[in-house]
């Protein structure tokens, strides 16, 4: 594609050495080494909690690594804030446009260094014409004076883009940047990644788009678990294997017979006790149905950003829709609403447990209590006596380490804190729940004991959905998997057919084209075919 | 069950046309900024002629519209600096307090000349304007609170010097000083020229100068604006130094005009010129705002203010009632406005 | 996004501990040093009749105070509490002619209507509380005004003389039932469900929406209740005055609320209600007040000493919530 890409393992542009960090005692990056070359395009994937963010936020300043150093241009260097890794020539695209809607393309484009003439007041006709001649380089002609807010998504990305790459910057962070992006958006945006690459400029671009790795990228880095567990040129690999990197074990391992933590026989002929149909909502899910009889687990796999969490808020009520209707036992559900969802046994253990599980300035019994308090007080009032007869049981079953029922919750570690969420559900004792990444982020101990605990309620006649950035979680737990790929269904698993490699494999899949960016230079982008080199 | 890969395949989704329903969301955002810009004009000549129809020359004269413009001058000079407050993300409640400081300060003051009747004010007022903007900037603390404590403390300052309120200081009317409040040029008064200077060149700072511009981004998205690597801190502490410094000014005009300082003018002064500047178009969650629509907003509550007084059996109370009001439907019709315009 | 970056950026831990242990104990610790300084230096300062003074006269911010703070526990701000009390002090002069009850009944719910608006701009329309509440400061107090028709009113009638100076037992009937409103706002905090919406709303509300608390009916009652405290202080200060005066009463409350709240250590970042602390608050700077005016300083005086203390107290919980 072009001549500067990386042909020879040159010098490196930017590079961190056995790199980790921790927070309170949690590692997020262990001993990660990563190298970046001028002109090339380097996908960094991986799940949640594998380490992509700590690791692009230490090498762009946000964070300080605890071991291993950063060099860049071959130079040891600390960047002590973001403003540093900046001014050096490393910038970051958010996920979230960073720019002010309300002010025009033109102020966006130079806010803080605008072009003023002798009396100090801004020359706007200079700044009108720079901003055209740089939006220009983009093949974006728009009228740079209108508010940034009336262009589309895509011309505000790139804009985010042309104001971050100043002609002497050489390294481009792109966190999910096409999540919300028109196809035609995303076609853009590749050509502008493209030009980046003309100009040497080395970019690294997340994505959960295996199209958008094997279509753009050169190299290809995983992580896992705060650890790298593979890196090479995007070429040398198959979408099978990588998918097989990023959801756990190489594929050599997969095939062995499968092991499960939940091993039971669903009634076939029972009703579905939760039947959800057409689920749409634009850009995020495309007619998602989903059924789950009584006991029977139902796994939703897929990657991150593939619609498996918008799909169970949207079934709980906590994700606006445009279509598509929920049924619980027959009988159809207001949709919107947790506390219908809640009344009509439905239970939902959300994917970040921080910032929508845990009210952390509460107590663990207030914690556990509260979705079922409206059932636990008479005429309103609450006794903690009475709380303490469901919360001491429960802190005992679940084997909560907490000193006491008052101790704070943001005091526990974040095992218990995902114990307390179970906890909170089960209070309700509800017919059907729904676990978004319930071992996310906690230590070995904790995470068998909560697989143990969703076998033993399907036992029990529970249904559930269950959500897992790992895959072997989801294979193993499942009756049945549903894989969303792209905010749609790609396929269904029976209870036969439940493995990685089928799971693994419809997702590598490729098609679904129409979600997907179409192919840029006529090459059809097949699955194990990579138009690059 | 089976391996169904063909399950939701139509991947179409049910939206027909996006681009037809984006450009209708683009004409309705259009009719909504320009509502937003432009209401409080519209509100004020719709006012005005209907004044004028039913008061006739009592309302429509000369001097009426002089007396109206001089009202408007005190509560303008205010409302500048409480519009980049609040274009900022800020707000400002220790206004109407430091009027009433700097009046008593000035008045205070004149005992030793002009100059110190002058600088005395302002210092006092910029000094804490700009105590007010590094609470909030650097110690990061709510902008309300901080600026209820100053309002406090302002008031029990101009107390202070006044011996509780029981002496009432004069400026002498030989003084230069009082020119400021009573001198005129060219048949205009001077506060109302000072007013205008201001207005002017706070239109100028907030949409020609990078400053503006900075303190519009950062009311508009604080985290986005310190991404794009603006001085937060500076930009916010300045904004509440002008602030005070033009509170302070406003205070001087009140004395000299007056040729007294008194302790207990500008209570609630601090409401009103919030008022004027949100009827003027400015979002009270900051990130948009105009100095013309302030303009607007200031001169809208002075003319109902005198209509009110025209009718003589309203009790001038009505015009706090009708500020509230006015406040209460104008943040309802932002917050729609702003919905249809994605903010 | 993992989970864990949030404790990253921690401060050094003794500055957060120092904070920490004033925002919790200070208020009782400031309040004993000053009622140790009154005895030693303040003559009759143990007089039955002086405690009985503090007392009457911190009862309209401690009624505030306590809605205020369970405002304050939701994360929100009510800054109309001034302008409602003014609003039910001219309603219950302007009603006296249907007697007492009738006039209370009908400030009373002059203080919840107010609320009720409040409620419904912050939790129906998305209003920001500050906003919401700051329209209604604007608008109450020239509300109250026109009531009145600008005038003070004075007040006669022997039920409220009755409820503004008698006695009890020795204790003021104001005080009584500032202690009735703080017994059932303790109650409400720690014994209901509404309590722990209350709190959860604060502390997370995604998670309290994820959890099926009812985030509007919640926020609506919290105003409600703001509002209705409000009015009754507003009476309790009527009453205890034998006179309405709109453009007076109440004036800056809001400030000696929020006050009371923050120095008695509730975050103004939500998520917790302290009643004792509250309460405590309330008298500290009444208590303030009163030495500072019992030792011959001036009336400015005391304002620019509760500027610096207000100021104080939010700079030492902000140390606190950053650490």
């Amino acid at each position: 594609m072009s001549e500067e890409k990386a042909d020879a393992p040159s010098a490196t542009v930017l590079e961190a050495e056995e790199v980790s960090k921790r927070f309170a005692g949690v590692v997020a990056l262990d001993g990660v080494s990563f190298a970046l070359r001028p002109g090339e395009v380097h996908a960094l994937v991986g799940e949640n909690g594998a380490g992509k963010s700590t690791l692009i936020k230490v090498l762009t300043g946000v964070y300080q690594p605890d071991h291993g150093r950063i060099l860049y241009r071959g130079d040891p260097v600390t960047f002590a804030r973001p403003l540093d890794a900046q001014a050096a020539g490393i910038s970051t695209i958010y996920q979230e446009v960073n720019l002010i809607p309300l002010l025009s393309v033109a102020r966006n484009l130079f806010l803080g260094r605008e072009p003023t003439n002798r009396l100090g007041l801004i020359d706007f006709r200079r700044m009108h014409r720079d901003a055209r001649a740089v939006l220009e380089r983009y093949g974006i002609s728009v009228d740079v004076g209108r508010p940034l807010r009336e262009l589309g998504l895509g011309v505000q990305q790139m804009v985010a883009i042309a104001r971050a790459v100043s002609a002497d910057h050489r390294v481009v962070f792109m966190d999910e940047p096409t999540s919300s992006l028109e196809p035609r958006e995303v076609k853009r945006l590749f050509d502008v990644v493209d030009l980046l690459r003309r100009d040497g400029v080395a970019v690294v671009y997340v994505s959960h788009r295996l199209e958008e790795v094997f279509r753009l990228c050169d190299r290809v880095t995983v992580l896992r678990d705060g650890r790298l567990v593979h890196t090479g040129a995007v070429a040398d690999i198959s979408r099978l294997e990588l998918v097989s990197r990023m959801l756990g074990r190489a594929v050599a391992d997969v095939a062995r017979a499968r092991t499960r933590f939940n091993d039971r026989h669903t009634d076939k002929r029972s009703q579905a006790i939760l039947r959800a149909t057409d689920l749409t909502r634009r850009h995020v899910l495309d007619h998602v149905s989903v059924e789950a009889r009584a006991g029977e687990v139902v796994g939703l796999a897929g990657l991150l950003g593939s619609g498996r969490s918008e799909t169970a808020k949207a079934i709980y009520g906590a994700q606006a829709l445009d279509g598509g209707t929920v049924e619980v036992q027959g009988s159809p559900l207001r949709l919107g609403s947790p506390r219908a969802a809640l009344s009509a046994g439905l239970a939902l253990i959300p994917e970040d447990r921080k910032a929508e599980g845990i009210i952390p300035s509460l107590s663990v019994r207030d914690n556990i209590v509260l979705a079922a308090l409206p059932a636990m007080s008479r005429l309103g009032f609450v006794s903690e006596r009475q709380q303490d007869a469901v919360v001491r049981p429960l802190i005992a079953r679940l084997r909560i380490k907490a000193s006491s029922p008052d101790q704070k919750v943001s005091e526990l570690s974040g095992g218990n804190q995902q114990k307390v969420l179970l906890a909170r559900v089960l209070c309700l004792e509800p017919r059907i729940l729904i676990l978004d990444d319930p071992t996310r982020g906690i230590d070995v101990g904790a995470k068998a004991e909560i697989q143990t605990l969703i076998s033993e309620l399907a036992d029990q006649g529970m249904s559930m959905l269950l959500i897992s950035s790992e895959l072997e979680e989801v294979v193993e737990g499942s009756d049945a998997i549903v894989v969303l790929r792209d905010g749609a269904v790609v396929g269904r698993l029976g209870p036969e057919e439940v493995n990685q490699e089928a799971v693994m494999s419809l997702i590598a899949s490729a098609g679904h084209q129409a979600e997907g960016p179409a192919p840029s230079g006529g090459t059809d982008a097949g699955a194990n075919t990579h138009d690059g080199d | 069950m089976t391996t169904t890969t063909g399950d939701g395949d139509p991947a179409s989704i049910a939206i027909a046309d996006p681009d037809q329903a984006e450009r209708a969301a683009n004409r309705r955002e259009r009719v909504a900024a320009v509502l937003q810009r432009a209401g409080a004009f519209v509100v004020l000549v719709v006012v005005t002629v209907l004044a004028s129809l039913i008061f006739g020359t009592r309302f429509a004269s000369v001097d009426n519209f002089r007396n109206i413009l001089e009202a408007s001058s005190f509560l303008g000079l205010v409302a500048v600096g409480m519009t980049f407050v609040i274009v900022g993300g800020g707000i400002d409640l220790s206004v109407g307090s430091l009027l009433a400081l700097a009046a008593v300060l000035a008045a205070y003051g004149s005992q030793y000349g002009s100059l110190v009747a002058i600088a005395l004010p302002l210092g006092v007022c910029g000094l804490i304007g700009l105590i007010n903007g590094l609470l909030i900037a650097r110690a990061r603390m709510a902008a309300f609170i901080v600026t209820l404590a100053t309002l406090l403390f302002a008031r029990g300052m101009a107390f202070a010097v006044s011996n509780e309120g029981n002496t009432i200081f004069h400026v002498r009317e030989d003084l230069a000083v009082t020119w400021l409040g009573q001198g005129s040029v060219a048949g205009l008064p001077v506060p109302i020229i000072i007013a205008g200077v201001a207005l002017l060149l706070g239109w100028v700072v907030l949409t020609r100068t990078r400053y503006g511009i900075a303190v519009t981004a950062i009311g508009s998205s604080e985290d986005a604006a310190r991404l794009m690597g603006l001085p937060i801190a500076r930009v916010k502490t300045v904004m509440y130094l002008v602030s005070g410094l033009l509170a302070g000014l406003a205070g001087l005009l009140v004395a000299a005009r007056s040729a007294s300082g008194q302790s207990t003018i500008g209570v609630g002064f601090e409401l009103q010129a919030i008022a004027a500047v949100v009827i003027g178009g400015t979002l009270l969650t900051g990130g948009f705002g105009s100095m013309a629509g302030t303009l607007a907003g200031v001169l809208l509550l002075n003319v109902i203010n005198n209509v009110i007084n025209q009718v003589g059996t309203l009790s001038s109370y009505f015009q706090q009632v009708v500020s509230g009001l006015f406040l209460v439907i104008v943040v309802l019709v932002q917050r729609y406005l702003s919905r249809e315009q994605r903010l | 996004m993992t989970a864990t970056d949030l404790t990253a950026g921690r401060r050094p831990m003794a500055r957060a501990d120092v904070a920490d242990w004033l925002a919790e104990r200070g208020v009782y610790v400031g309040l004993l040093l000053l009622i140790a300084f009154n005895l030693a230096f303040t003559p009759r300062f143990a007089d039955a009749d002086n405690i009985r003074l503090q007392f009457v006269q911190v009862v309209p911010v401690a009624i505030i105070a306590l809605g205020m703070a369970l405002v304050i526990g939701t994360k929100g701000i009510d800054l109309s509490v001034g302008s409602v009390m003014a609003i039910s002090s001219a309603l219950l002069a302007l009603f006296l002619g249907y007697g007492p009850v009738v006039a209370i009944v009908i400030a009373l719910v002059g203080g919840a209507a107010v609320g009720l608006l409040n409620g419904v701009l912050i939790s129906y329309f998305g209003i920001q509380p500050i906003v919401a509440t700051l329209a209604l400061l604007v608008g109450g107090r020239g509300l109250a005004l026109v009531i009145a028709q600008g005038r003070l009113t004075e007040v006669f009638d022997p039920v409220l003389a009755t409820i503004g100076s008698d006695r009890l037992v020795g204790i003021p009937i104001v005080v009584l039932i500032a202690v009735g409103v703080a017994v059932v706002v303790a109650v409400l905090v720690t014994r209901t469900t509404f309590g722990r919406y209350v709190v959860a709303i604060g502390g997370n509300a995604d998670a309290s929406f994820l959890a099926g608390v009812p985030l509007r009916r919640t926020l609506l009652s919290v105003y409600v209740l703001s509002g209705v405290l409000a009015a009754l202080a507003g009476i309790v200060q009527t009453a205890r005055l034998s006179a309405s005066d709109p453009s007076f009463v109440g004036n800056l409350i809001e400030l000696s609320a929020i006050t009371a709240v923050v120095v008695g250590g509730t975050p103004l970042s939500g998520g917790r209600v302290r009643i004792l602390g509250t309460l405590a608050g309330a008298m500290l700077m009444q208590l303030i007040g009163a030495t500072l005016i019992s030792h011959n300083l001036p009336d400015s005086a005391t304002r620019m000493v509760q500027a610096a203390i207000i100021l104080g107290a939010v700079f030492i919980q902000r140390q606190r919530t950053q650490a």
